[in-house]
C-alpha cells in the first residue's frame, strides 16, 4: 500500500460545557500520513491547539482497537465515519484525500447530553443495564458450567447479541434517538440463553420502562443503527426485543 | 519492616481450605456498617464490588471511564484458563499450578498460585450462570483451546472477545448491584490520593473529572484494582488511560512495590508506523500456531517479500529452537525478533519487524482440503483459494484487523509483526490476603505483583483479575473487616482528609501554573523511548545506569517546563495526563532500580550480563530467588525489601526451547 501526505480542513463542534451553546470551528492540518489513525490525526491536531495556547480538542477515546467504545465521533455525517463495521479509533487517514474537509461532530441524542466538545454523557445506558440487563446470580451459586447443555446456535447467536460495546452509534445514528438497538441486543443475549429464563419477562419490561424514561425515542425500523453498528449487530435483536416485550405484557397482566 | 506474606501452614493443596475455615466472619448486620472502597472497575474492580456488595458491605465505586463497562480487561482477545479438565486430556489444579509457576520463570509465590489454580473453576461455573456466551461444541457444552504452548486445552474463550465478555459479565453483577442500592458508582472519577489515619488506609481523595473538584471519601478499607503500568513505555498494548497513579499514591503512601521491572512483552503485534504511533496492537499469539516467522538472510534486503526466494529466507526461530520452532514462549520469541532487526535484518520501512508468513500454512490447508474433496490434480491456484478459506475461517477477524491498520492484504503478502509492551507482572507488594504493606490496603488483579512471577502464561491475566474479585478478597477482605466492627465511619472532616486533600489541590495547582513549553505527549515520548530501549526486552548495568540519570533529568525538566492548557476545575484531560506523567516518570526511575539490582535474566527480563554461551537466558536461583519489594523513602530514593521464595513443590529448573 502507497502511503501519502494530505493537507486537511477540519470543522469541529467545539462546545465549553453541557450549559453553553457550542459551533463548528475551523482548522488546518497539514502533513498527515495516510498510516495515521483517525484519533492520531486530531492528537496532531490537538498538540498544534495547545502549542498556540488554544485549548485543545476534547474527545472519548481508551483502548484505540475498536473494543472499549468510549469513541464516538460523528465524521462527515456518519457515526464512526466513512468505513463499515467500524470504529472512529480504527478509523485510519488513508480512507481521507489531500483537500478534503472533514466534519467532526458528537453523538446528539436527548439522552447523551454533550459534556465538552465531542465528549458525551452515555451514562442512560448503564442505567438501562442496572434496571434488569444482568442475570440474578450472587458469586458462589453457579452449578457446574457443564450441567447445562445450550444449542451452538442460541450460544453463537447470543454471542453475536454480547459483542455490542454500548458505544452510542445506532442512537446516534437514529432520526428518533432510539436505544433499541442496543437494547435489543441486551434481552436477546439473555433471552437465548436458559440461564436468563427466570427473569425473562421483568427484565424486558424493566428494560424498556427505563429505555423511554431516559428520553431515547422509538424504532421506525430504518435500520440505520445496523448499517452505522461498527459490531455488526442486526436488526433481529431488535424484532426480537418486540416479540419478547409483547409476550411479557401478555402474560404479566393481572 | 519485615515482609510477611502471611502463607498459611500446612500442605500446599489444603492451605486455601484451611484459612477459609478458620477466618473470621462477618455477621450479616456488621456488614451493612462497613464500607468499602474499590478502585478501577475491569475484571478485579468489578467482580470484587459486586461480590462484595450481593455480602452486604456498602460499596463505593470508582472509574476514569466515563463506564465501568470500558476498562481495559474488555480488550483481551484469547481467553481464559480453568483447571476443568473437560477435554478429559489430563489436566488438573495441580498440572495448571504447576505451569504456572514454571511459566512464570520461578519467581511468583507457590501458595498464591495454588490458590488461583484451586479457584479457576469456579470462575468459569460463575461466568456462564452469568450468561457469558462462551464458545461452544455441537453438543452444548463449552470448547476448549490450547493456549501459549500448554500441552492440555484448558482455555475457555468466547472467540476473539473473550476479555470482553468476561467484563460484561462482571458489570453487568456490579450494575445489579447499584439497582439494589449496594454499591454507588462514581465514573469519570480519578484516585489521586489514599488517606491513611493511625496507620491504617481510611478513605481516598478522588477528582471528579467533569468539573475537575476534589472529593473526600472514606472506606473502613480500600481495594486498588487498577491494573498495569504499561504505559510507561509510552507504546503499549494498554488503553491510553491506563496508569499507574493510583497504585504510585498508594506506594508513596508506605504499600511497597514489588519487581517493577518484571514487563511482559508480546511478539506478535503490529508494528510502529511512525512518530504519530499513539499506541500499539496486539494479535492474538495463536496466529504463531500456524504462521512462519522470518526475515532476509541478507541485511538491508529491500526487495518485496514476495521476492525473496525460499533458500534467502531465515526462519529464525526453527533454526534456533528446532523443539519448539515458532511456538517459544513469549519471552523468547521477542527477544529472537529484537535480536535479528538489532542486527540489521529488520523489514519495513522502520526495518523494526520481521515477516509472519501464512503462504505455507494456506498451501498446505489447501492440499488437506482438496485431498478431502478428491481433487486429485488441482492447480496451485486452485489449492490456495481452497487453503485461504481455511485460514479465512480460522483466523479471519484477525486479518481483517491486520488490513484495517496496515492497509496490506495478509493472505497475500506476509504480516511485519514486532514485540510490544503488554503486561506487567510487577505491581503493589500483597500479602496471601492480598494486602498490601498499608493495613486495610488492597490490591487485585494486575495491580499486584503475585502470581505470575516473571513472565505471565497466556489465558493467565483474566483468570487472576477474577479470582481475585470473586472468589479470594471476599474471604480476606472479612478478616480484616471483623477487627474493624468497632470503627464507626470517620467523618471527612477529620484533619487528614482535609490535609490529602488539600495536598492534592496543591499540586495540581502546581503542574497546572508551571506554564512551561513543552506539552505533556512530548514529555511522556521521551520517557517511553528512555524506558524502551534501556529497560524493555534487554537490558545492561551501563543502559541502566545511563536511563536513572536521563529519567531525573526529565523529572526536573518535566517539573520546569511542562505546557497545560485550561483550568484546574474544568474538564481538561491534558491536566489529568499531566499527573499521570508526572508518577510514569518516577515509576520509570524505580523499574531502572530494580532491573539494575536484578542481575539475573528471568522471564521476561533479560540482563545481557546474565546469559549462557549461545546467548539463552541463565537464571540466577543462587542470588536472585526473591521478590524485590520496593519502599519509598521519598526525596531518599527506596529502600530493598526481600521476600524470599521457598519452593516446597516445582523444583525450579532452567528452561529450554532447543
Amino acid at each position: 500500500m502507497e502511503h501519502y501526505h494530505m493537507n486537511l480542513t477540519l470543522k469541529v463542534w467545539r462546545q465549553k460545557n453541557n450549559k453553553s451553546k457550542g459551533k463548528l470551528e475551523t482548522y488546518q492540518v497539514s502533513n498527515i500520513s495516510s498510516e495515521m489513525s483517525f484519533l492520531e490525526m486530531i492528537d496532531v491536531l490537538n498538540e498544534q491547539l495547545i502549542t498556540e495556547d488554544k485549548d485543545p480538542i476534547a474527545f472519548d477515546h481508551d483502548c484505540r482497537e475498536g473494543i472499549c467504545g468510549m469513541c464516538s465521533m460523528y465524521i462527515n455525517g456518519q457515526a464512526h465515519g466513512p468505513w463499515q463495521q467500524n470504529t472512529t479509533c480504527q478509523l485510519h487517514m488513508r480512507a481521507f484525500k489531500d483537500g478534503d474537509t472533514i466534519v467532526v461532530e458528537p453523538w446528539r441524542s436527548t439522552a447523551f447530553p454533550v459534556v465538552k466538545d465531542l465528549v458525551v454523557d452515555r451514562s442512560s445506558f448503564d442505567r438501562i443495564i442496572q434496571a434488569g440487563g444482568f442475570i440474578s446470580v450472587n458469586t458462589g451459586n453457579a452449578v457446574d458450567a457443564n450441567a447445562l447443555p445450550i444449542d451452538k446456535k442460541d450460544a453463537d447467536d447470543a454471542f453475536m447479541a454480547a459483542a455490542c460495546i454500548g458505544c452510542g452509534a445506532c442512537v446516534a445514528t437514529c432520526k428518533n434517538g432510539s436505544a433499541m438497538l442496543f437494547v435489543g441486543a441486551k434481552v436477546s443475549q439473555l433471552a437465548l440463553l436458559p440461564q436468563g429464563e427466570p427473569e425473562r419477562e421483568s427484565r424486558v419490561l424493566n428494560m424498556v420502562a427505563q429505555m423511554d424514561k431516559e428520553g431515547f425515542g422509538n424504532c421506525t425500523n430504518t435500520y440505520a443503527c445496523e448499517a452505522e453498528c461498527p459490531k455488526g449487530i442486526s436488526v433481529a435483536n431488535i424484532a426480537r426485543l418486540n416479540s419478547e416485550f409483547l409476550k411479557a405484557g401478555l402474560s404479566t397482566e393481572d | 519492616m519485615v515482609l510477611d506474606s502471611k502463607i498459611p501452614h500446612g500442605e500446599m493443596d489444603k492451605k486455601w481450605s484451611d484459612y477459609k475455615g478458620h477466618v473470621q466472619l462477618v455477621n450479616p448486620a456488621n456488614k451493612r456498617k462497613l464500607e468499602v472502597i474499590v478502585v478501577g472497575t475491569g475484571l478485579a474492580g468489578a467482580s470484587a464490588a459486586a461480590s462484595l456488595g450481593e455480602l452486604g458491605y456498602k460499596v463505593k465505586a470508582f472509574c476514569f471511564q466515563d463506564s465501568p463497562r470500558r476498562a481495559h480487561s474488555i480488550a483481551a482477545q484469547g481467553g481464559i484458563n480453568a483447571a476443568k479438565n473437560y477435554q478429559n486430556d489430563g489436566d488438573s489444579v495441580f498440572r495448571l499450578f504447576y505451569d504456572t509457576v514454571k511459566g512464570g520463570d520461578y519467581r511468583a509465590r507457590e501458595a498464591n498460585v495454588h490458590r488461583l489454580a484451586e479457584v479457576s473453576t469456579s470462575i468459569i461455573d460463575q461466568c456462564v450462570a452469568q450468561g457469558v456466551p462462551f464458545a461452544r461444541e455441537y453438543g452444548g457444552l463449552l470448547s476448549n483451546r490450547s493456549f501459549g504452548g500448554t500441552q492440555v486445552q484448558r482455555t475457555f474463550y468466547a472467540a476473539g472477545q473473550t476479555g470482553q465478555q468476561l467484563l460484561l459479565g462482571a458489570y453487568s453483577a456490579l450494575e445489579r448491584q447499584v439497582a439494589l442500592g449496594n454499591v454507588k458508582m462514581y465514573s469519570r472519577h480519578e484516585m489521586l490520593d489514599v488517606v491513611k489515619i493511625d496507620g491504617k488506609a481510611r478513605g481516598i481523595i478522588a477528582r471528579n473529572l467533569i468539573d475537575g473538584t476534589t472529593e473526600r471519601h472514606f472506606g473502613h478499607a480500600v481495594l486498588l484494582c487498577t491494573g498495569g503500568y504499561g504505559n510507561v513505555f509510552y507504546l503499549s498494548t494498554n488503553a491510553m488511560g491506563s496508569n499507574v497513579t493510583a497504585a504510585w499514591k498508594a506506594h508513596k503512601q508506605g504499600a511497597f512495590f514489588g519487581n517493577p521491572c518484571f514487563t511482559q512483552i508480546h511478539p506478535t503485534c503490529i508494528p510502529v508506523s511512525g512518530d504519530h504511533q499513539s499506541k500499539l496492537t496486539l494479535m492474538s499469539e495463536s496466529l504463531r500456531n500456524d504462521g512462519r516467522i522470518w526475515v532476509p538472510k541478507q541485511k538491508g534486503d529491500n526487495r518485496k517479500p514476495q521476492d525473496i526466494p525460499e533458500e534467502e529466507r531465515d526462519y529464525y526461530l526453527e533454526r534456533r529452537y528446532p523443539a519448539f520452532g515458532n511456538l517459544v514462549p513469549r519471552d523468547v520469541a521477542s527477544r529472537a525478533a529484537k535480536e535479528r532487526c538489532d542486527e540489521g535484518y529488520g523489514v519495513g520501512t522502520t526495518k523494526m519487524a520481521v515477516y509472519l508468513d501464512y503462504k505455507d500454512a494456506i498451501v498446505r490447508y489447501g492440499k488437506i482440503e482438496a485431498g478431502k474433496t478428491g481433487l486429485e490434480n488441482a492447480d496451485h491456484a486452485a489449492i490456495v483459494a481452497l487453503g485461504k478459506a481455511v485460514v479465512q475461517e480460522k483466523y479471519g477477524n484477525l486479518f481483517e484487523m491486520y488490513e484495517k491498520i496496515t492497509g496490506e492484504n495478509p493472505y497475500e503478502t506476509p504480516m511485519r509483526i514486532y514485540p510490544a509492551v503488554h503486561y506487567t507482572m510487577g505491581g503493589l507488594w500483597v500479602d496471601y490476603e492480598l494486602q498490601t504493606t498499608v493495613k486495610g490496603l488492597y490490591a487485585l488483579g494486575e495491580a499486584n505483583f503475585s502470581d505470575h512471577g516473571a513472565n505471565r502464561l497466556g489465558a493467565s491475566a483474566l483468570m487472576q483479575g477474577l479470582a481475585d474479585g470473586y472468589f479470594v478478597i471476599p474471604y480476606t477482605l472479612g478478616n480484616y473487616l471483623a477487627e474493624e466492627i468497632r470503627t464507626a465511619s470517620i467523618s471527612t472532616d477529620h484533619e487528614a482528609f482535609v490535609l490529602a486533600e488539600k495536598a492534592v489541590n496543591d499540586r495540581l495547582s502546581t503542574l497546572k501554573n508551571i506554564n512551561g513549553k513543552q506539552t505533556v505527549e512530548s514529555f511522556h515520548k521521551r520517557l517511553g523511548k528512555i524506558m524502551w530501549d534501556k529497560c524493555g526486552m534487554a537490558r545492561n548495568e551501563a543502559g541502566l545506569k545511563t536511563a536513572i540519570a536521563e529519567i531525573q533529568a526529565l523529572k526536573k525538566e518535566f517539573w520546569s517546563d511542562v505546557k497545560i492548557p485550561g483550568e484546574v476545575n474544568e474538564f481538561n484531560t491534558e491536566l489529568d495526563k499531566a499527573g499521570r506523567v508526572a508518577d510514569f516518570i518516577e515509576l520509570g526511575e524505580l523499574m531502572c532500580f530494580d532491573a539494575l539490582n536484578r542481575n539475573e535474566s528471568c522471564g521476561g527480563h533479560f540482563r545481557e550480563e546474565s546469559q549462557t554461551e549461545d546467548g539463552e537466558a541463565k537464571r540466577d536461583d543462587q542470588n536472585y530467588a526473591y521478590v524485590a519489594a520496593w519502599e519509598n523513602k521519598g526525596d531518599n530514593g527506596w529502600e530493598l525489601h526481600k521476600e524470599s521464595l521457598n519452593f516446597e513443590i516445582v523444583k525450579p529448573t532452567q528452561r529450554s526451547y532447543k
